[in-house]
């Protein structure tokens, strides 16, 4: 009896649905190691290295790298990102221009190269590694927000 | 993301087809089948909000639609970030939408019976506020007030910690209420109180584009204020005569733009800002016009301990451990003298910072021709003499005159979105009250109980269990009712082997965390509280540079959700005035008797004033729908009479939500950036130029201050420092941003940032486990020497955004005795092989 009990709990969890039963609250994050304890640390993951893009969850969001950058110098010396995505140099990379909107200073002036303050693009670009999030996220974009038969059906 | 990719042949056919089906008469959601142009389908709603995350405060502008926030991004209009985000802002949108919210109350059972050592049962919110009195009731009935806690936050919203703030110092009668900004902000509150005798920033960040010199101390701005730095940058690389000074015990990311960058040995950060000062002296650059005119000298306790528990060996040795705060007067010369000791080269010996460099970093300060801001974080403020780096920098500023005036700007950085907003000046410490006022102050006492309509005495004149205290009476049995909101202390407070996780498990307490969710501390606890977040709420957060910011609620929050604020408010009424006040206390106000907290701290004819009309039309407001008044409103006005008039202006309500924030004091609709200075700031009489007001005399304090050493130092059997942080990508313990995937896998665990030569020594590689080991605890991790963070010798970093790698049961609970903040960046640590 309690074993089926325990058995559709699981179900109903792997379900994603509420489960009005007692349920052992585990944090995803954490993994099942007790916090009176300290489990393994898991070998580190590469970083993603591909030229690949990914899709942006909306147009506002900073596109990620899809590359490794490890070892980029970005400092007062200079800044290894643009020598692919600086105006002139991408159609010969073939990387992506950096943003218009990065040309503009604080007051929306646009100067003769990429703006002081877009200096350090890791404040807004970060590579991704290849390790999977252990907890998903629900976020809808947009275009399938829009597509939807019934609007705000789900929360 | 997660759609099967396709090939560029593939989707223009799939586009053909559904161009085609479009000119069959099929329905579509538009006329050009391949993009949504019905201006009522593509219509975002944009509204303005302040950033969730750091003390920058930044403003976001973000879209909804369908009830469900589809975007986010930098708002053109807020002056702090003009249209930029940094990484963490930028995903703002998907932090609500981690899959494993909490959306019902829950509550530890077995047998349908709460259990401390059952499972997590769903409750109603009725059940879960019922066990909940049941528990306040019993700890309020065995130890008196002093049996019942609450430890909030630097991100509760104004509203929300004035409300707990009154629910805990007047309707419970117990100061032990404490935001967990007192991990973060302390320090910077009690130098600001000992050197000018009123809280926050003399400058703003106005600062940044108007000086010449910036220098970074204890502060890595690079990762954690990211977007003041791509405004430092711009500074920097558009005026090539500014420079960047960085001080650090470990290299990071701000170095990248350092011309004088300097790692120095943990704790001789004393010895530097003494040296700096006497330099200035010894070579004539003292501005003695403004010394003289607007300073006093003051020469501080010493030996002052290390705010352990009292039986600590260190505490017992430490003479001046009573009088931790107390100075006397001296002369200019008597203080001149005592910084004579400290010069630039023993600075240098004692710090391993090259001597050319400190000379330098002194000159920026020195050179009367230089503008210098000096910024500083957790390398100040956490830190067992936090107070002290405080105060010794401002020594520097006013020797030289360089404060309150454009470019030339002592400037403390503030971690959290509302530490200086909501902890600081709504005063949710346990030693605090509205607008810098303090619980031992009988007039203080006098003027709270007055605006809020209470009988003389219900505040009680003790200061409370603070952060550190809290946990260690949790775990005596002290402490035996605990609120936990906003934060995430199991992770974040120090020291969790030996104290807060002991403390939470302890049988005679019952602890409640109101989370959105399960966070360690959540699934430590008793009683979960789901909670709505960020824009699932109305809420107001004050920044860095005083600026107090608005924004609406703009989704509901998911499944039965309630904003901390309702969660307090509708706690209140559970409770009679005759349960909690003693006789002679309701004998001075009898109207009260038989009425709830909620009545007489919510329903007092100030917090109910404002109609549910006054809510701006087009808006939702779950709590003042719940409660039928403007409760927001009604909490902020009542609030802001406690500054009105005494150089803490708020605007009007509605003023915020037209403003991209206000920087306080407010008089007659304008902003004030620099403070005591005349000209900028309406409260500096005429005439005097300068005047620090926040001191009977109108004159600031120059402290003598020696270097003591830290409270735990390598040795032979624990040889390294440990320091502890944040990165870039994490907000705090990561409960937010670890649950977006782009930010999780940007940065997806913790790992032991080394010196290649350490772990060549240890014969570790790269990517090799490790135990990082103190005589508290220990944690599993990898060794990382690569990378962003370049550790010295014989130190190592270790953030502590992750849940799987708890570096807090590691670290020590030493604080600085004044403003009782730990330090978290200097334990001794040994490092094993797995």
């Amino acid at each position: 009896m309690k074993r089926s009990v325990i058995f559709m709990l699981a179900i109903a969890l792997a379900a994603g649905a509420t489960s009005l039963g007692a349920q052992t609250l585990n944090s995803g994050l954490r993994g099942p190691t007790p916090l009176n304890d300290e489990g393994p640390a898991p070998p580190m993951a590469p970083m993603r290295n591909t030229s690949e893009k990914e899709v942006r969850n909306y147009p506002e969001q900073p596109p990620v790298i899809p590359h490794s950058i490890e070892g980029y110098q970005v400092d007062l010396q200079g800044n290894k990102c643009l020598s692919c995505h600086a105006r002139a140099r991408a159609a010969e990379s073939r990387a992506p221009m950096v943003s218009i909107t990065h040309f503009m200073d604080r007051d929306g002036q646009f100067l003769a190269s990429v703006s002081p303050r877009r200096f350090f693009c890791t404040e807004c670009h970060v590579p991704q590694n290849v390790a999977n999030p252990p907890i998903s996220n629900d976020f809808i974009d947009i275009d399938t927000l829009l597509s939807r038969a019934s609007p705000g059906g789900r929360r | 993301m997660t759609s099967p990719k396709l090939d560029r042949r593939q989707m223009l056919k799939l586009e053909a087809a559904a161009i085609a089906a479009a000119a069959a008469g099929m329905p579509t959601t538009s006329l050009a089948a391949n993009l949504v142009t019905e201006r009522e389908a593509s219509e975002l709603k944009w509204d303005k909000a302040a950033c969730r995350f750091c003390g920058t405060g930044c403003s976001v502008m973000v879209a909804t639609k369908d009830n469900r926030v589809v975007a986010t991004h930098g708002d053109i209009k807020s002056d702090v970030n003009r249209g930029l985000n940094c990484v963490k802002g930028y995903f703002l949108s998907k932090i609500m939408y981690g899959h494993d919210r909490l959306t019902h109350p829950m509550l530890r059972k077995t047998n349908g019976k709460y259990d401390k050592n059952g499972e997590f049962t769903p409750v109603s919110w009725d059940e879960a506020f019922d066990i909940m009195a049941e528990k306040f009731r019993a700890a309020l009935k065995k130890r008196g007030p002093s049996g019942v806690g609450m430890f909030g936050s630097g991100q509760w919203t104004i509203w929300e910690g004035y409300a707990a703030s009154k629910l805990f110092k007047a309707g419970f009668r117990t100061n032990n209420i404490d935001p967990n900004a007192r991990h973060c902000m302390a320090s910077a509150v009690a130098g600001m109180m000992r050197t000018f005798g009123i809280d926050e920033p003399p400058g703003c960040y106005d600062d940044i584009e108007a000086t010449d010199a910036f220098v970074l101390w204890g502060s890595n701005m690079a990762e954690m204020h990211p977007i003041l730095w791509t405004r430092v940058t711009d500074r920097r690389l558009s005026a090539p005569h500014v420079r960047v000074a960085v001080l650090s015990t470990f290299e990071h990311r701000s170095f990248d733009l350092s011309d004088i960058g300097m790692v120095f040995k943990p704790q001789t950060d004393l010895y530097i800002l003494n040296a700096i000062a006497n330099h200035i002296i010894k070579t004539g650059r003292a501005n003695k016009d403004f010394v003289s005119r607007h300073t006093v000298f003051k020469r501080g306790q010493t030996d002052i301990g290390y705010g352990l528990r009292p039986d600590h060996p260190l505490q017992k040795k430490a003479t001046g451990a009573a009088k931790a705060n107390d100075a006397v007067d001296i002369s200019f010369e008597e203080y001149a003298k005592f910084v004579s000791d400290y010069t630039l080269e023993r600075a240098a010996e004692m710090s391993g910072v090259p001597l050319n460099r400190l000379e330098a970093l002194a000159e920026l300060y020195a050179d009367p021709k230089t503008k210098v801001v000096s910024f500083w974080t957790m390398g100040f403020n956490q830190h067992t003499r936090g107070v002290w780096c405080n105060n010794l920098v401002y020594n520097i500023h006013l020797l030289t005159g360089k404060i309150c005036a454009p470019g030339n700007s002592p400037f403390s950085l503030t971690g959290q979105p509302s530490a200086c907003g909501t902890a600081r000046e709504v005063g949710t410490f346990s030693h605090r009250l509205p607008a810098d006022m303090v619980v031992t102050n009988k007039a203080h006492r006098d003027i709270t109980e007055k605006i809020w309509k209470l009988p003389e005495g219900t505040i009680p004149d003790k200061p409370g269990y603070h952060a550190v205290l809290q946990s260690r009476m949790l775990r005596d049995g002290l402490l035996n009712a605990y609120w936990v909101q906003v934060n995430n202390n199991l992770q974040a407070g120090p020291n969790a082997n030996e104290e807060t996780y002991p403390g939470f498990r302890n049988p005679d307490n019952f602890i409640v965390v109101s989370d959105a969710y399960p966070s360690v501390t959540a699934i430590a606890a008793d009683l979960i509280l789901p909670t709505a977040m960020w824009v699932e709420k109305e809420g107001a957060y004050g920044n860095a540079e005083r600026r107090t910011q608005f924004w609406h609620q703009l989704v509901p929050a998911p499944g039965e959700s309630r904003s901390d604020l309702w969660q307090v408010m509708e706690f209140s009424k559970r409770f009679k005035v005759d349960e909690v006040w003693p006789e002679e206390l309701i004998a001075k106000k009898p109207e009260y008797r038989g009425k709830t907290l909620f009545d007489v701290l919510f329903k007092n004819g100030q917090v109910d004033k404002f109609p549910l009309s006054e809510i701006e039309p087009g808006y939702a407001n779950d709590e003042s729908k719940a409660f039928g008044f403007y409760v927001h409103k009604g909490l902020f006005e009542e609030y802001a009479a406690f500054g009105r008039g005494h150089g803490h202006d708020l605007a009007p309500f509605e003023t915020y939500h037209r403003e991209r924030g206000l920087r306080w004091p407010v008089v007659n609709g304008q902003e004030t950036r620099w403070r005591f200075r005349e000209g900028s700031d309406p409260y500096v009489k005429q005439g005097t130029d300068v005047q620090f007001y926040g001191f009977p005399d109108g004159k600031a304090r120059i402290f003598a201050l020696p270097y003591e050493a830290a409270a735990e130092s390598p040795d032979a059997e624990y040889p390294f420092w440990l320091s502890t942080g944040r990165v870039l990508e994490h907000w705090h313990s990561g409960t937010m941003t670890r649950r977006v995937p782009e930010l999780y896998r940007a940065f997806p665990e913790a790992v032991c940032f080394m010196h290649p030569d350490d772990a060549q020594e240890a014969k570790l590689r790269r990517g090799d486990e490790v135990k990082v080991v103190s005589r508290r605890g220990f944690i599993r991790v990898r060794v990382e020497t690569r990378g962003r963070d370049r550790p010295p010798r014989g130190l190592v970093f270790v953030p502590w955004f992750d849940e799987s790698k708890m570096i807090n049961k590691v670290t020590l609970d030493a604080t600085d005795p004044i403003s009782l903040q730990t330090d978290f960046k200097k334990c001794a640590v040994r490092i094993e092989r797995v």
